[in-house]
């Protein structure tokens, strides 16, 4: 809990810091990773149509970077890809004004945390506006205050928790694991997403049961699924997979299972170890 | 927390690709130590472990009940047993195969979770608008004959497991008669893979229109068999009246959506509160009630499935109106390259395309190849996309890293938390009671486990 704040909150020093060699596939190459926005808007935006609004998406945060063209190591390169390399950027922090009735929550939470005596700045890592969609990145010791003025306040009631899942990214060094939490406000019909980020190596979040209760099971499949312990919940038992069961399976360092295929004396791997494009 | 090993006949299994994999282990076993208790307690309480495999739980759904008398004093679920990792399965696909995979969560409303997938795919890729009318007309069309499907199913195994052969008969008839439709024109049953990324995979074929029409009319014929079975009858009302009460807090508290919190009282409708697929446009009614009872949520139940053929009838006529046109996006990085036809051999194939592709055009191979293995790279961010299911409000999380594949594709799906509330509705109630309100929820295990 304690170092929670020392989580880097630019992470992508840490990413081009910590990337030389992380690329999970390829061939032994000195490709000096890329970093930055150009490089990662490049890889975001290739092959894809254009979009209407792709100028006003805010700039990618870099969280990985990937070598070849084929998700699958071990195999020799025979493709003529094995000197590519293209940066994995998500979205980050927006600039104000975020438009239409996104500043206003945003202020207003800001205004509800500063009378509990909590900075806004310290509470909420980053804001991010992206295909319309409003996400608060919130530091994990300020998650629950959070959500009780997101829930309580008049101009915000967000009360209806939809769940909590989970997004595992080996590649955000000291961010691995996010927990991902859908809000719903019945009242003004607005959804908004709280996103908080932990290392692998210390996965506690505090539990957000107490102010949404039905976020029991979407926590114990989080677990389940990914290893995020969310301490103070009441009973965080597995719940998809069997008690005794090792390892979490949404994990990316999971693997898939499955067994090869065979057709007529040839063999098909199962689908995680196919050779496909990344 | 601590690690223990579970009380477990067989011992789980230990391989290499499990070795570096990061775990905690949790102690589970709940069930032994409800049984401890009660043999250290010594006083007369039965614990009554109710499925997974009871016709009565609506699926493999695993009851612990704790008894005193008739009265349930305490009421747990077990789930689990039909987890198939889905979400996990479809990191592994391209983006248009997702719609396969996740066509088989909830096996009764198949085309809501493509239609929710494809939908949060079009928001990742900016494509939204671009989809044709045609296509959205048809999604909706599809879509509310399989609210009117699923609707039947709930009312048709909750008669059965009163015992109510009749209303199983009757409600899966009215069922048989959609899924006529769905197979004219989707070619299944059930596991449609219809609706994709951009558009739906085919046109309707000529005729539909009318054949949708007739059967109309008698699916109204079973629905109002049904209504007159169950909406007096005084047994049907004795087992459902006041059975399986949640309250409107109890609802907000526990996320739940659907019938159950309309039952409370809360008009909250996904398509009138955050309109998707053009649902603003179209002329329907949310029923409610305030009575938050199982019987309340039968009559709620059907009146959903009067609005849902009104809606029907509206797409019908829109789709009459606008004559033939395209049902996938024009932009060729997205559709797929050919439109299939039945060919005289049965199988589904375009017979002009194969002869592009094979005869003329080199770089039409070369795309269709690329499309098919590779498929198209979707803009990094993720999306939320709610559609309203017949169980309540589905939710897709989907994450793209930029890749061919979705990074993380998660759903929300409405019975997997409305099943919270088995403990709230059915704790100081009978034995008899827990199987009314259990049905009242309509959970559907391939959703839940997915």
């Amino acid at each position: 809990m304690s170092d929670a704040k020392d989580a880097p909150a630019e992470a992508k020093d840490a990413a081009a810091a910590a990337k030389v060699g992380a690329g999970p596939v390829g061939t032994d190459a000195a490709d000096t990773p890329q970093k930055g926005t150009e490089a990662a808007l490049e890889a975001g935006s290739q092959n894809i149509p254009a979009t209407p609004d792709a100028g006003d998406r805010p700039p990618l945060e870099v969280i990985d970077v990937r070598t070849g063209m084929f998700g699958v190591p071990g195999d020799g390169d025979t493709s003529g890809f094995g000197g590519l390399v293209r940066t994995v950027a998500m979205p980050s922090a927006s600039e104000r004004p975020y438009g239409g009735w996104f500043d206003e929550v945003v202020d207003i939470l800001a205004e509800v945390l500063g009378e509990g005596g909590t900075a806004f700045d310290d509470a909420i890592e980053r804001v991010v506006v992206d295909r319309g969609e409003l996400t608060l990145y919130v530091r994990r010791e300020h998650l629950v205050p959070v959500c009780q003025a997101l829930r309580d306040d008049q101009d915000l009631r967000f009360e209806l928790g939809l769940g909590v899942s989970g997004v595992h990214y080996p590649g955000d060094v000291d961010r691995e694991l996010h927990a991902v939490y859908h809000l719903c406000s019945v009242t003004h019909s607005r959804r908004i997403r709280l996103e908080v980020a932990v290392p692998d190596a210390d996965p506690h979040i505090p539990s957000s049961v107490s102010v949404y209760p039905g976020h029991d099971w979407h926590e114990r499949e989080t677990w389940d699924f990914f290893g995020i312990v969310f301490d103070g919940h009441p009973a965080l038992a597995r719940i998809q997979m069997p008690d005794d069961w090792p390892g979490h399976p949404q994990r990316k360092d999971y693997p898939l299972g499955g067994i090869p295929v065979e057709y007529k004396g040839a063999s098909i791997p199962p689908p995680d170890e196919r050779r496909s494009y990344s | 927390m601590a690690s223990t090993q579970g009380p477990h006949a067989t011992q789980h299994i230990v391989d290499e690709s499990t070795q570096g994999v990061p775990s905690f282990e949790a102690s589970g076993g709940d069930w032994s130590e409800i049984a401890e208790e009660a043999l250290r307690l010594g006083e007369e309480r039965i614990v009554v472990n109710m499925g997974p495999q009871h016709p009565s739980t609506h699926g493999v759904l695993r009851l612990m009940l704790e008894i005193d008398g008739e009265t349930v004093t305490e009421a747990r679920c077990g789930i689990g047993y039909l987890h198939t990792g889905i979400e996990k399965n479809m990191e592994y696909r391209t983006w248009s195969q997702g719609p396969t995979f996740c066509t088989r969560m909830d096996y009764l409303a198949p085309l809501f979770q493509e239609t929710a997938y494809s939908l949060a795919v079009e928001k990742l890729l900016g494509i939204t608008q671009d989809v044709p009318e045609r296509a959205t007309v048809i999604r909706v069309l599809m879509m509310e004959l399989n609210r009117v499907a699923s609707h039947m199913v709930a009312l048709a195994t909750g008669g059965n497991e009163l015992g109510a052969t009749t209303i199983m008969m009757h409600g899966f008839n009215a069922r048989e008669e959609i899924l006529k439709i769905f197979e004219l024109v989707t070619g299944l049953r059930m596991n449609h893979a219809f609706v994709r990324p951009g558009g739906v995979i085919q046109d309707i074929p000529p005729g539909a229109l009318d054949t949708i029409r007739e059967s109309l009319g008698t699916i109204r014929d079973y629905m109002g068999m049904l209504g007159d079975l169950m909406l007096a009858n005084p047994i049907f009302k004795g087992r459902l009246v006041d059975v399986g009460h949640l309250s409107l807090a109890g609802c907000m508290a526990l996320g739940i959506t659907g019938p159950v919190l309309r039952s409370a009282g809360l008009p909250y409708d996904v398509r009138k509160s955050d309109p998707y697929c053009g649902y603003e446009t179209y002329d329907f009614d949310v029923p409610t009630s305030t009575d938050a009872d199982s019987f309340s949520r039968v009559v709620l139940r059907l009146e959903e499935c009067y609005q849902s053929l009104r809606i029907v009838e509206q797409c019908a006529d829109r789709l009459q109106a606008m004559g033939p046109g395209p049902v996938m996006v024009a932009d060729k990085k997205v559709a797929w390259p050919a439109q299939l036809a039945i060919g005289s051999d049965g199988m589904g194939n375009s017979l002009d395309h194969i002869r592009q592709i094979m005869g003329t055009s080199m770089e039409s191979l070369i795309h269709h190849f690329k499309l098919v293995t590779e498929g198209f790279r979707v803009p990094a961010g993720q999306v939320f996309q709610a559609v309203e299911h017949p169980r309540g409000e589905l939710g897709v999380h989907l994450v793209s890293d930029g890749g061919t594949k979705p990074y993380r594709a998660h759903f929300r799906d409405p019975s997997f938390n409305n099943l919270q509330a088995t403990a709230l509705m059915c704790e100081g109630g009978q034995v008899a009671d827990v199987v009314v309100a259990v049905a009242s929820i309509d959970p559907v295990l391939g959703g839940v486990d997915r």
